[in-house]
Order: C-alpha cells, then sequence, then structure tokens
C-alpha cells in the first residue's frame, strides 16, 4: 500500500516537472516567438508543485496523528465572509455568482479557524471550478441542536455516481476532473474530511451529475 | 511530411510537442484523451503514436490494446511517453505491442525527439 502511494505521489510530481523541464529545454533552444505562453506554462506548474507539495505535507501531518488543533472560538460566519471575499476574482472569471446568507444570531464555533479556512477554501474552490456559466454557490450557515451546520450547495456539473464512494479517498480524481480539465491535487477533499473528523464535526455531500453538489459539514459549539 | 499523434491529457506537453516537432517538419495531431486518441488514429492513420497512459476515458493501456487489434491501426508504431515507471506497466505495454516506453522524467526534449525520428525510420 505504501508504496502504491509513493508511485502516485511521484507520478503526480513528476508530470509538472515534465512539463516545467521540457518548457525550459524548449525556450532555451532558439528564440521561440511565443515566449510568454511558455512562461506561463512555468508558472502554472511551478505553482501546480507548490500545491500538491503542500497538501503533501498536510496528509503526512494527519496520518502521523500530529496534526495539532489550535482550538479556539471563532465565528464560522465572519470568516465565510472573509474566504468569499477572496475568492470574487475566480468566480467571476468563471461567471458564477456566490450567495451567502447566515441565520441570525449564530454561536461561535470551537475549532481551529486556520484548519476550518482550508476546508471552505477548499469547497468553494471546487464549487466555482465544476460551476462554470451563469452558475451558482450558495452557501448557508445555521444551527442545528449544539452544532453549527455549513453548506455549500451549486448548480455545476456534479459528480458522477459510479464515482460518489471515492472523492474523500487520497488521490481520487473524478473523471470530470480530468474532462473539465481542471487542476487539483487530488487531496483536498480527503484533507477536508480529516480536519473536521478531528475538529469533532460531520462532513457529507450529495450530487447530481448535471444539476449540481452540494457539500456540508457541522462543527461544535463549544 | 510525417504525421504524429500524440495522445496526452497534458495541455503544456501538447503545446510543447507541437511546436518542436513543426520544426522537425512533422504535422502533430493532439488528443487530449484516449477516446479522441483512437478515433484520430483510424481517420488519420498516422505514421506514428506517442501514448501516455494515465489518461481521461480510456486508459493508455486499453488505447495501445484496441490500436493493436485492429486491423487499420495494428502496424502504427507506437511510443509509450508517461511517468509511470514500474516495471510491471514497462512489460505491459511491450507485451501489448507498444515499440518504445519512455519515463518522460528520464529523457530531454531532444532526447525524446531522436527517440521519435528513429522509430519513424529517419
Amino acid at each position: 500500500m505504501k508504496s502504491e502511494f509513493i508511485n502516485i505521489v511521484s507520478h503526480q510530481l513528476r508530470t509538472p516537472l515534465t512539463n516545467l523541464r521540457w518548457a525550459i529545454e524548449f525556450l532555451m533552444s532558439g528564440n521561440p516567438e511565443n515566449q510568454i505562453e511558455y512562461f506561463k506554462i512555468l508558472k502554472e506548474n511551478s505553482d501546480r508543485m507548490g500545491e500538491l507539495i503542500k497538501d503533501l505535507l498536510i496528509v503526512s501531518r494527519i496520518e502521523a496523528v500530529k496534526l495539532f488543533q489550535r482550538k479556539e472560538e471563532f465565528s464560522l460566519e465572519d470568516l465565510t465572509k472573509e474566504i468569499i471575499k477572496q475568492f470574487l476574482p475566480l468566480a467571476q472569471a468563471a461567471n458564477v455568482e456566490i450567495k451567502f446568507e447566515a441565520q441570525e444570531f449564530l454561536p461561535k464555533v470551537f475549532s481551529d479557524p486556520f484548519q476550518i479556512k482550508l476546508v471552505i477554501e477548499n469547497l468553494l474552490d471546487n464549487s466555482i471550478r465544476y460551476t462554470r456559466g451563469e452558475g451558482f454557490c450558495q452557501i448557508k450557515i445555521e444551527k442545528r441542536k449544539e452544532n453549527l451546520y455549513f453548506e455549500i450547495r451549486d448548480n455545476g456539473v456534479g459528480i458522477p455516481k459510479e464515482d460518489q464512494k471515492y472523492i474523500f479517498q487520497k488521490f481520487f480524481r473524478s473523471e470530470n476532473v480530468l474532462k473539465y480539465q481542471t487542476q487539483g491535487t487530488g487531496l483536498g477533499l480527503y484533507i477536508a474530511k480529516s480536519i473536521i473528523e478531528k475538529s469533532g464535526g460531520k462532513i457529507g455531500f450529495k450530487s447530481e451529475e448535471n444539476k449540481g453538489s452540494t457539500f456540508w459539514f457541522t462543527l461544535p459549539t463549544k | 511530411m510525417k504525421t504524429i499523434l500524440f495522445i496526452e491529457d497534458e495541455s503544456a506537453l501538447q503545446k510543447t510537442f507541437g511546436e518542436v516537432l513543426g520544426k522537425e517538419g512533422c504535422e502533430m495531431l493532439s488528443a487530449l484523451d484516449g477516446e479522441i486518441g483512437l478515433k484520430l488514429a483510424k481517420e488519420k492513420k498516422p505514421d506514428l503514436i506517442l501514448l501516455d497512459l494515465v489518461l481521461p476515458k480510456i486508459h493508455g493501456f486499453d488505447v495501445l490494446k484496441k490500436l493493436k487489434e485492429d486491423n487499420e491501426t495494428k502496424d502504427i508504431p507506437v511510443i509509450v511517453l508517461t511517468n509511470l515507471e514500474d516495471i510491471k506497466d514497462v512489460g505491459k505495454a511491450l507485451e501489448l505491442g507498444a515499440t518504445t516506453y519512455l519515463v518522460k522524467a528520464q529523457y530531454s526534449l531532444e532526447e525524446v525527439v531522436e527517440k521519435i525520428k528513429k522509430a519513424l525510420g529517419e
């Protein structure tokens, strides 16, 4: 199992590395007219490697059970609003409208805000990337018993039924990931699930292909 | 002019190879998944196929198998160009009829072009 994991990781790391190496060699081989396009390849692929390494480090901490959580009380609503602001340019470029609603007088949650930020960023990023052209991502937060319930619903491409049971697995990437040529490390949902469960919450989703997906999680308020 | 079909889902590599092979006087056809790759192979009968293995829709091994089972495409040489380097994958590709198996990370762009020229008999 471990060697299979290493095989996958080395393949995932080598792919952007090869893109980089051959683009550099091509740039060095002469004086291509469209240099800027090759610089774009260099930028995209070095970012891709950076993302993968960042996610691998988080995964290694999760698996070594060393994912330290600096728990504190914070407002999930404020954190979400801050993240939405950060994603507006990406949403605009994808022609996706982000809607947000939160129940009044929500209590604070008790968790690690930095890690919960990673979870929300991951869910919102996925939602925008798989909802293109006049789509929406609807986020809502409400209180349910002793927990806060966070939901993000979109009218995007959805997840094929046969892929649904695998999506929280490491490196699983749905057919749609490939079809829609989106970038990603294949680790985001695995990380999200690990963080939420470690925080004492639950995470889940429902999805229908070509109709959209709804991802949700809960977090304890105390 | 020789025609090369490149079945590869990485658009960066499609771009780089398109230009490099163009400079070598070849025409490159692009397929971003296995399904389009098989379709183009049948329609255009390229002189050579460069085939990645981790591909959307149809895995590279299945593409290779189908190419070699089809009378119209079975004689087209296929170079497998991948970042999988498990010895079992190498054996499987050669057994299915690949001409050569190249691990991308082990070769420079120039070396790959040389291998392509060799496979084309140049």
